[in-house]
């Protein structure tokens, strides 16, 4: 055997070895454009970088002039209405739509498929559909309520403040909505029914089985989607950028889009950069939290490691 | 063997029709109603002429009486539609078939050649599967522009990759774990390198996992935006939601019919593909969230 034969044998046959290249490709791609940016956006965040000037250390410059600035703090208290109300809905229609779904009932995998659409086409262009449904002129539920006498004059649903909020947050309900509930009715149908019969002979209602039965039973999963669900809710960005653009009076501001709007047509490429660095401590705390619900559904089923 | 769904409504018949109607079908008749709305009222702006549009005196916004498809037109032959479409094209097949690539490799690394520290690796691939591209797309658009890939379509196709291959990793990984290792014990007995495993014996068997990770790969693609809407400027490399709405929204006055007809045309592509795939897509779904 030559030793360049000797080589390529010792290679296919080393796990080390190969399984550095197989994860060469992927690793390359992640190490270069995703954990080299998140370093790259936390050092950006102590600079002065506009858009067209390299920037130099400024200290917590940004974050001390963040800290005195009330837009700032008005898309963070709104990140977190945001995140809190349309997470407590998706989470309590996502539910009541599995359980409505995982009943006998007819024509259940074509309503399944269908269910999921607004999760499946682009959020931007539903994100339109939206707006015109919410238009101050021509909102087909104004359209709607006027005709049924229950209002006198249309609603201008993203011109006061509460309104846009509680219009965008519905927007992203309905998106939300189908993800939350084709996930819990994966779980719903690993609940064998034969704990449902038990139950029913042992005579528990409806409320008791849903509460000593499918909630523990469902809760590692929950826990999982909704850790899901809440990232993504709290650095939305495409609802509120087609919808409202942050407005009227930065009401519906994330601070998703306040970063994009200070550092790309702003050029505050600096200020940008800390905004979106304030997100991470919630995001952390909320990967944690997934951690610890992962490892507690590892300790229901037995199992000894996550 | 009957399955758990088959029979998880065991007990129903204890219910009458009446109550089943009231708590059963009404609801989810509601649900069924808001959830497609939006689709049923995209379609009717997009083919109703400017007069009933703005008419609701004399014409119900519910329905078209002259049905016309002058905003398709409009759309097709007086803006860059086309060209966001085939620019969206190229982005999503491009980055979708580098990060299924890239994905099936790692994924088979991790879950089976378990070289030290994979674990490790698998826990990196999930924790990156949960960075927000909301927090990236800043530092991403200084890099892009320094690399003088700004306003290029393969900044998109360098940059989708990085929520593309932790999520089709994850979902590969855990196809991988249903293959039974004895058909690799047998193969690596019979003399078959690592690579002869992976391209003959486990890649064959995971098809439904990659179409699964693929269609969710170039839905994922096809939809995304911010990175789109920040690294690219001019009308010819725009993606279809960025060229929507930085395009067709011309100052105060919205041409409604043409922007509808725009969400309807960009929507059923992936609607398109998700009606031939839907057991996949539920499969992806599920399967991402499940460990």
């Amino acid at each position: 055997m030559t030793s360049a034969a000797r080589l390529l044998d010792r290679i296919q046959n080393s796990r080390d070895i190969l399984g550095v290249l197989f994860l060469l490709p992927a690793a390359a791609l992640l190490l270069v454009f995703l954990t080299y940016p998140l370093g790259l956006g936390g050092w950006l965040g102590f600079t002065d970088t506009t858009i067209g000037r390299p920037g130099v250390f400024i200290g917590t410059d940004n974050f001390v002039s963040l800290a005195r600035d009330s837009v700032f703090w008005l898309s963070v208290w709104n990140t977190f209405l945001y995140t809190a109300i349309a997470s407590v809905l998706k989470f309590g229609l996502g539910l009541w739509l599995a359980l409505l779904l995982n009943r006998n009932i007819a024509f259940k995998s074509l309503l399944r498929a269908v269910i999921l659409l607004p999760w499946i086409v682009p959020t931007v262009l539903s994100a339109i559909a939206f707006w015109w449904i919410y238009d101050s002129q021509f909102s087909v539920i104004s359209w709607t309520l006027t005709r049924l006498g229950l209002i006198d004059h249309y609603i201008d649903f993203l011109g006061q403040p509460n309104l846009a909020r509680g219009s965008v947050i519905a927007a992203n309900v309905w998106r939300g909505i189908p993800f939350v509930a084709i996930s819990l009715l994966a779980g719903l149908q690993t609940i064998s029914p034969s704990l449902y019969e038990a139950a029913m002979l042992d005579g528990a209602r409806s409320w008791q089985r849903f509460r000593h039965i499918t909630y523990p039973l469902l809760t590692p999963i929950v826990a999982v989607v909704m850790t899901f669900s809440v990232i993504f809710t709290f650095t939305d960005f495409q609802l509120i950028y087609v919808i409202t653009r942050g407005g009227p009076l930065n009401a519906t501001h994330l601070m998703a889009t306040l970063a994009f709007q200070r550092a790309i047509p702003g050029g505050q490429l600096a200020e940008g950069a800390a905004i979106a660095g304030a997100m991470i401590p919630f995001l952390l705390a909320a990967i944690l939290f997934s951690y610890f619900g992962l490892q507690r559904r590892a300790w229901q089923q037995g199992g000894t490691d996550a | 063997m009957r399955s758990a769904a088959a029979d998880a409504s065991g007990t129903d018949y204890l219910e009458s029709l009446p109550r089943k109607l009231v708590t059963v079908y009404l609801p989810l008749g509601v649900f069924l109603f808001v959830l497609l709305f939006p689709f049923y009222w995209m379609a009717m702006t997009t083919v109703k002429p400017n007069a009933e549009l703005y008419d609701y005196k004399t014409y119900s916004p519910f329905w078209v009486v002259h049905p016309t498809l002058d905003h398709v037109k409009k759309l097709l032959f007086d803006t860059s539609y086309p060209s966001w479409l085939w620019n969206t094209v190229l982005v999503s097949v491009s980055s979708t078939a580098i990060s299924l690539v890239a994905s099936a490799l790692a994924a088979y690394a991790i879950e089976r050649l378990r070289f030290r520290g994979s674990r490790y690796v698998g826990m990196g691939i999930f924790l990156a599967y949960l960075v927000p591209p909301s927090i990236l797309f800043i530092p991403l658009a200084t890099m892009v522009f320094r690399l003088g890939l700004f306003d290029t379509r393969l900044a998109l196709i360098l940059t989708y990759p990085t929520f593309l291959v932790p999520f089709c990793t994850w979902l590969l990984m855990g196809y991988f774990r249903t293959i039974p290792y004895e058909l690799e014990e047998c193969a690596l007995i019979d003399g078959a390198t690592r690579w002869q495993i992976l391209t003959r014996i486990v890649l064959p068997l995971a098809v439904p996992g990659l179409i699964s990770a693929g269609i969710f790969a170039f839905t994922l693609s096809w939809n995304e935006f911010i990175y789109a809407l920040t690294f690219v400027s001019s009308s010819e490399v725009k993606t279809v939601p960025v060229g929507v709405i930085t395009e067709l929204v011309e100052g105060d006055v919205y041409h409604w019919g043409s922007l509808m007809a725009g969400a309807l045309l960009g929507s059923l592509p992936v609607a398109v593909l998700y009606s031939f795939f839907v057991e996949y897509y539920v499969s992806g779904l599920t399967g991402a969230v499940k460990e």
